[in-house]
Order: C-alpha cells, then structure tokens, then sequence
C-alpha cells in the first residue's frame, strides 16, 4: 500500500476543480444571459451565437453548452473516482467505482445476454449522459435533455448500432426480416423508423412536459400569493410566500424521480433493441458454416 | 386582420385541447398495468424487484402515445402560432 504523495493529492484537487468549475461556468453563463425583467416563461434554449457553415449556420444553443458541461464533470468525475486504482493506493472511492462498473457489467449480461458483454461502458455511458443531463436542472440550468435535437442524436445513435447488428448476417437476412409476411412490408419499415422516433420523443416528453408543468404550477401559485398577501403593506405584499417550498415537492418528482427513470428506461430500450434485433443463433450457424468452409 | 390572429390563436388551443384527449389510452393502460402488476406482486412478494422495473418499462412503452399527443400539443401551443402569423403577415403584407 503506497501512501499520497503531494503530487497526487494535487491531481486529486485538479479534478475536483474541472467537475465545479464548467457548472460554475454555466451558472455564470445563464445568469449573465438572462434579462433581469423577466419572468416566469415557458421558453426553449437560448441560441448563443450562430456560426456561419457552408450549407446551414450553425446555431449554438443552450442545450449544446449544457450538454458539453454534463461530459466534461462526468468525465472528470470519473477520473476522480479511478485516480490511483492502478498506483496501489487504498481510498474509498475505489469501491464505488468498482460498484458501478459490477452494476452495469451484470445489467447488461442480464438483459443482453453473454455475447453482448463489451456493451457495458456504453450502456452506462448513456445511463450517466442521460441521467446527468436530465439533474443538471438542480443547479438552475436548462435540461439538455428537454431539447429534442439532443435526445434525437442519442436515438439515432441507438438506431446505427441496431441496423448494424441486424445486418451482422448479410443484407438479404437484413431485407428479409421485413417480409415476414410480405404484405406486411411496408408496416414492418413504418415501425422500424418509428423506433427512434418514439425513442427521442419519450424521454424529451417526459422532461419537456415535467418542466413545463413546475413553471405552470410555480406562475399559478405567484398568482395566488399576490391575491392573498397582496394587501400587506411594502416589501411583504410583493413578497411571493406560496412560492417557497412547495415546488421544491413537485422538483423531486419531475426533476430526480423522473430524470433517473427515463434515464434508465432509454438504456434498457437500448440494450431490448439492439439484442432483440440480433439474430444471434443464425449468425452463430453462419460462422460455423464459414470455419467449416475455411477447413476444407 | 386583427380577427384572423386571433382565429389563429383560438383554434391552435382548441386543437392542443383536443390532442391531450389521447392522455386518456395511456392512463387506462398504465393503471392496467400497475394492477396486475400489485396482483403479481401479491401472489408472490419474492420477486418484487423484477415485477416492478418490468412494469416500469411496460409503463414507459404504454406512454408513448399519450407523449405523441403532448409533444403536438406542445407544438401547437407554443410554436404553430408564430409560424401562422408570421406566413400572414408576409402574405397580406
């Protein structure tokens, strides 16, 4: 067991720094940007600046910042829960690493099956993104998650990984599990490309429509704080008692409760799409029949 | 022009409105799910764990389509009438 050296205590400090530092610079970022007269508004994210691009400008928005924010402490996150694994040094913090690395090796062996046990770091890969993107909301910033161009990148993602492991054994297999029953071909493409779809909306939905509903509840209950309180007199009058507190109950619900889960029900889909699509004992036969072929 | 705004207007709500009818498919869904899922859970409390995130995901599929509706609902609300009056506008001029 070798014992933290100066140096190491350092990196460690550096780490610490890189996960708070990017929140910090978006908490800036958003207090600077935001007028100060306005009030409670049902808006999407903000577009910093455009950049100019050969076939369409580029807009850099809000939910592109805020998603690079999320990479970045989770990157360093990591780094700071692996530091010193490999140098023989004893911390705590090793044991949650472990921990989560045990979790998502046997969620994936699970629900994918044995073939599919190399998934793991991008299983938990999307787990943190989305799961993360969608706590961001804690410290006052805009979800990324509620963007749809956010979460219809990840879906499209899935869907790549999924049609190339359907076609694993050959296009004409690919072509050929469409027409099961052949008049059923068309319907068959329809509920392929629904996939991503319905992928990207189910989680934007269930964080758009969370939020939505936090700032309708929260105008609503400005509105009654001013009919009741209003005739105190000064400072009190404007004051929004109602306010305090009680969307903090309906932030657990919409903001951690519901956050997590859609986290965890886009991994899980995930992993159900890409396995299920897979046929795994054809592709078995095939790669017999070619060793088989390569002997002779 | 000031009538046909808010013509506009009124029948975007009307038809976000209507769409969040759909909320009524996946409630009755969901709360068949749930059902069966506290009977499963009854007759047999051991494999409570698995019951419960089957049924979270047989939930999250089922609310699909309630969720179709609220995203054009959502559309409707906050972004078609912009759209409409801005194509109004640079028609009549």
């Amino acid at each position: 067991m070798n014992k933290k050296t100066l140096g190491f205590k350092l990196v460690d400090m550096l780490y610490i720094a890189m996960m708070i530092i990017p929140i910090g610079f978006g908490i800036a970022l958003k207090v600077l940007t935001t007028p100060l007269s306005e009030g409670i508004s049902i808006a999407g994210a903000k577009i910093y600046f455009t950049l100019s691009m050969p076939v369409q400008n580029l807009p850099i928005t809000e939910s592109q910042v805020n998603s690079a924010i999320v990479i970045i402490s989770a990157l360093f996150l990591c780094l700071y829960l692996t530091h010193g694994i490999k140098g023989g040094i004893w911390l705590k913090r090793h044991h949650f690493a472990e921990l989560i690395v045990e979790k998502s090796t046997s969620l994936v062996v699970n629900s994918m099956g044995e073939y599919f046990k190399s998934f793991a770091p991008f299983i938990a890969a999307i787990l943190g993104l989305s799961g993360f993107s969608s706590l961001i909301t804690l410290f006052g910033l805009f979800p990324p998650t509620s963007d749809i161009n956010i979460v219809a990148g990840w879906a499209i993602l899935v869907f790549v990984l999924i049609t190339y492991y359907k076609m694993k054994c050959g296009p004409i297999e690919y072509a050929k599990s469409f027409a099961n029953p052949v008049l059923m071909a068309p319907l068959n493409i329809i509920s392929e490309i629904a996939t991503p779809v319905s992928m990207a909306f189910r989680h934007y939905g269930n964080v758009l429509s969370g939020s939505v509903i936090s700032v309708l509840v929260a105008a609503g209950l400005q509105g009654l704080s001013n009919i009741v309180f209003g005739a105190l007199p000064g400072f009190l009058g404007n004051f929004p008692f109602l306010q305090v507190g009680l969307p903090a109950i309906l932030s657990i619900y919409f903001d951690i409760f519901s956050g997590c889960l859609q986290a965890y029900i886009f991994a899980m889909l995930t992993m159900l799409y890409i396995s299920g699509g897979f046929p795994l004992e054809l592709y078995n036969e095939r790669k017999k029949k070619k060793a088989l072929k390569c002997e002779i | 022009m000031e009538i046909a705004i808010s013509i506009i207007l009124g029948c975007c709500a009307l038809g976000a409105g209507f769409a969040m009818i759909a909320g009524i498919g996946p409630g009755i869904g969901e709360g068949n799910a749930v059902a069966k899922a506290c009977e499963a859970i009854g007759r047999q409390p051991e494999c409570k764990g698995d019951v419960t995130t089957t049924m979270l995901m047989g939930c999250a599929i089922a609310e699909t389509t309630g969720l179709y509706a609220l995203v054009i609902a959502i559309l409707l609300l906050f972004v078609t009438p912009g759209m409409f009056i801005d194509i109004l506008i640079n028609t009549i001029g």
